[in-house]
């Protein structure tokens, strides 16, 4: 007889005392685990089977939202961008137009246009790293390098926009930080050009394969009632069949004026989640390509702000479609320069929530596909 | 990334030089040479110019100019040459070796970056000694509740088995083999068995969750892949009628077995790949489900072994492959032929089965040849060739074909995701059987048709 083991308290999450002849096993995934995030996925597994998959984040809590109560909101900008540093404009957008809706200023129309690209750009690097990590997870190295450099054309192309490669604090109330270069239109046109020929050929090394398509098709399956139910976003969301973009359906700043088409599949499997990720990019192409089209030549890019603005009391919630979903900010204002209380709501996390019921049940080898198919970013959800 | 020189002194600069020299100096010359003369005094030596050779002539001889080229020749064909050196050990850690290079530079061009770069000035040659030795400077944790013998062990089993396979290979016409076995293909297949406990013995041994699903997931790979992977090769056994590894190469001299029997090696090629626990079949080492899978727990150079097991295997797999469809080291010889009048002035000497061998001084390769002091000529079809420049010919046939074959084992690495085990357990069970079936009854079709075998038509 194997020594029974009685715990003398209740011990932490994963690390459940097994006896010998137990049929259930605890995984730890995570956190230092090549196939998690910054976080922690307590899988029991019977076999090669997951009976429970309890997701556990935390270990990246950075406290944005209380350092953002001693801050005015100006310097709020470069630390709220830091939860998603890939998508650094989209987490930014929604902070910015509600202090434009609180402090009370009109933003220029070329700016409103330079923000839609940089946004639109930001989304297209944000969807090459997530796209890469993606393809190492199923074991295709050729996809974790084929992203990740073709994301440089985009990178360089926010340096020269921005000055900086990653964390651009861009967006600021009132419109952007500065101009863009002289040449922009022609330099971007011709990079957004030769990337979207370059992501159309992930088709044939990744999204056509017959060995990818086995693997993830008719797993992990969402489907639109529970997608729906559990408060999914973005393009977890629109892989369940979903019609959902903010773009369209609560267009800002100059997304009304330009014809954004959605993409939505039904089958809300995982392989559906990663394609319209990959769809989404050759959209915010065109998207990029209109918008250059319609921007004003010349014109101010930036409102004037008093030097220290001050809020309006009152509360504003805004929200932009990120790369990930709908991100939205919360920021109630007591006529301070500081906000009284902002809170990040990020679709990361309500992504999250969908990752235990579609483990339960699945094989092992599926954990990785289904995990990153959420389109999930562990430090935006623990903020 | 930046690396700042230290400003250059001659003086120190001279004095690591001489005092490197010094050290080797007194190493060899206290611990080297008695190490060498205490080996070689419990080693079989040959008989050479009517006088046994002994660790103190072995010496003496070395730096006697007459001497020189009998020793070498007699160290050419010994055991221990064969066994460390040429169809052995070394010349398949220098291919695999090779493999690693060319694993990291094609996948690199594959992906669209440079690979290693910077190790050695071209392009990285360098890079693989460097990894080695980092390895080996590492150090070797062990897991507190491990079964240590067995962790221990399983590494070094591994290579050993690795070792046994490549010792099964013949390289070359004339018996260049270790280990020359009437029923070689057999041992192959029991080789092969071995690997699958030694991976479970380690993964059990290590007493940690990862490795132990790994080792399990490894043992269902192999085990329902080694069924496919005998039933494949046994078309071949059927239209040769023999097992031994030689006489299937040169059963191959005038077509190789691949254009009769293309499903078997289609359905060889499929089960190799999952033997050597390769994309898209590494379902053991699988990173992001289960970190390395068996390989969790191994570190610094007991990693390394594993490695150098692992490719040591590959190279074997592929020279398989080779010697079973592709002919082995049979193709045109690049020299040309002896002239026939250097042959007419000879004295021709038939041996005891009535061949006509003929002992004339002919230019060749006379390091290469048995006889010190005669060069043998060997018949191939019409054409008359030197041993030594057949062995030349078909080592370098035999390398080309198995770089070949090792590219396509590579090749799978930049284009195929990692797939399912249920998937695997699919492919292994109801697709490969039944192929290699299908080529078995091709093979058999042949040989009752008349076409291939005693009294065929080819």
């Amino acid at each position: 007889m194997a020594e029974q083991v009685i715990p003398t308290k209740k011990m932490p999450p994963g690390l459940q005392v097994e006896n010998i002849d137990d049929r259930i096993m605890t995984l730890n995934v995570g956190p230092q685990h090549p196939g998690s995030g910054h976080m922690r996925i307590i899988v029991k597994i019977d076999g090669d089977y997951i009976v429970d998959a309890d997701p556990d984040p935390g270990y990246v809590h950075r406290g944005e939202e209380k350092m953002a109560e001693s801050r005015n909101y100006i310097t709020n900008i470069p630390h709220l961008e830091r939860p998603v540093i890939h998508d650094s404009c989209n987490i930014l957008y929604p902070y910015v137009l509600g202090v434009e809706d609180l402090v009370g200023i009109e933003v220029p129309e070329r700016a409103k246009y330079v923000r839609v690209i940089a946004a639109e750009l930001n989304r297209c690097i944000y969807i090459q790293y997530w796209l890469a990590i993606y393809g190492i997870f199923l074991g295709h190295s050729t996809m974790f390098m084929w992203p990740a450099g073709d994301r440089e054309l985009l990178i360089d192309l926010m340096e020269k926009i921005t000055g900086a490669r990653v964390t651009h604090a861009y967006f600021i109330p009132g419109g952007v930080r500065n101009d863009v270069p002289a040449n922009f239109e022609d330099v971007c046109l011709r990079q957004v050009n030769y990337f979207e020929k370059r992501i159309k050929e992930y088709a044939d090394i990744f999204y056509d394969n017959p060995i990818l398509k086995a693997r993830t098709e008719d797993t992990g399956v969402l489907s639109r009632e529970d997608a729906i139910r559990l408060g999914t976003t973005g393009s977890v969301l629109r892989a369940s069949g979903v019609d959902y973009d903010l773009r369209i359906k609560e267009p800002y700043d100059v997304y009304d004026e330009l014809d954004v088409h959605t993409n939505v599949l039904k089958s809300g499997d995982s392989y559906a989640r990663s394609k319209i990720p990959w769809l989404d990019m050759l959209e915010s192409c065109n998207i990029i390509r209109q918008a250059l089209e319609k921007m004003p030549k010349s014109g101010s890019i930036r409102t004037k702000l008093k030097p220290n603005p001050k809020g309006r009391e009152d509360e504003v919630y805004r929200r932009v479609e990120s790369g990930r979903g709908s991100a939205g900010c919360h920021i109630i204002s007591r006529g301070k320069p500081e906000p009284y209380r902002l809170k990040l709501s990020v679709s990361s996390f309500r992504n999250l929530i969908a990752l235990p019921y579609l483990l339960k049940g699945e094989k092992l080898g599926n954990m990785p596909a289904v995990y990153w198919s959420l389109n999930y970013w562990p430090v935006e959800a623990d903020r | 990334m930046s690396v700042i020189a230290p400003k250059f002194r001659l003086g120190y600069f001279l004095k690591g030089i001489f005092d490197n020299a010094f050290w080797i100096l007194t190493i060899v010359t206290l611990a080297g040479i008695p190490a060498i003369q205490i080996v070689l005094f419990y080693l079989e030596l040959p008989v050479i110019d009517g006088e046994l050779l002994t660790a103190f002539l072995a010496f003496t001889w070395l730096f006697n100019p007459t001497m020189q080229i009998p020793l070498i020749k007699a160290l050419i064909y010994s055991d221990l040459f064969r066994i460390v050196a040429f169809p052995g050990f070394g010349f398949a850690a220098l291919i695999a070796a090779g493999t690693i290079f060319v694993e990291r530079k094609m996948l690199a061009k594959l992906q669209l970056r440079v690979g290693p770069f910077y190790c050695g000035k071209v392009e990285g040659i360098l890079q693989l000694a460097g990894d080695g030795l980092k390895l080996i400077s590492k150090e070797i944790i062990i897991p507190a509740k491990a079964d240590k013998p067995l962790f221990w062990a399983a590494p070094v089993l591994f290579v050993g088995t690795a070792a046994a396979f490549v010792a099964l290979i013949p390289v070359a016409p004339g018996g260049w083999v270790v280990a020359d076995l009437d029923v070689g293909l057999l041992a192959v297949f029991a080789v092969i068995g071995f690997f699958p406990i030694i991976t479970i013995l380690s993964a059990w041994s290590a007493n940690s969750k990862f490795p132990f699903i790994g080792g399990i997931r490894a043992l269902h790979q192999m085990v329902s892949f080694e069924i496919p992977l005998i039933l494949s090769l046994l078309g071949v056994v059927i239209l040769t009628g023999t097992l031994n590894l030689s006489e299937i190469v040169e059963s191959q001299s005038s077509f190789p077995w691949i254009i009769f029997m293309p499903i078997g090696a289609i359905v060889f090629f499929t089960t190799m790949l999952a033997e050597l626990e390769r994309i898209p079949f590494d379902l053991p080492e699988a990173e992001s489900e289960i970190v390395a899978g068996w390989l969790t727990e191994f570190s610094g150079m007991m990693y390394g072994l594993v490695q150098l097991g692992s490719y040591l295997k590959l190279y074997a797999f592929a020279a398989l492959f080779v010697i079973i469809f592709l002919g082995g080291w049979t193709g045109p010889v690049f020299w040309p032929p002896l002239e026939t009048e250097l042959i007419t002035e000879g004295i021709p000497i038939p041996n005891y089965a009535g061949d006509p061998i003929l002992t004339v001084n002919t230019p060749g390769l006379p390091l290469l040849d048995k006889d010190p002091n005669e060069w043998v000529l060997q018949e191939q079809g019409e054409l008359v060739y030197t041993s030594g420049q057949l062995l030349v010919s078909g080592v370098i046939w035999f390398v080309l074909k198995t770089v070949g074959v090792i590219f396509f084992i590579l090749l799978p690495r930049g284009v195929f995701p990692r797939i399912r085990l249920d998937m695997l357990l699919h492919i292994g069970w109801y697709k490969l059987i039944g192929l290699s079936f299908v080529n078995i009854f091709i093979a058999l079709g042949l040989v009752y048709a008349g076409v291939i075998g005693p009294g065929g038509i080819l």
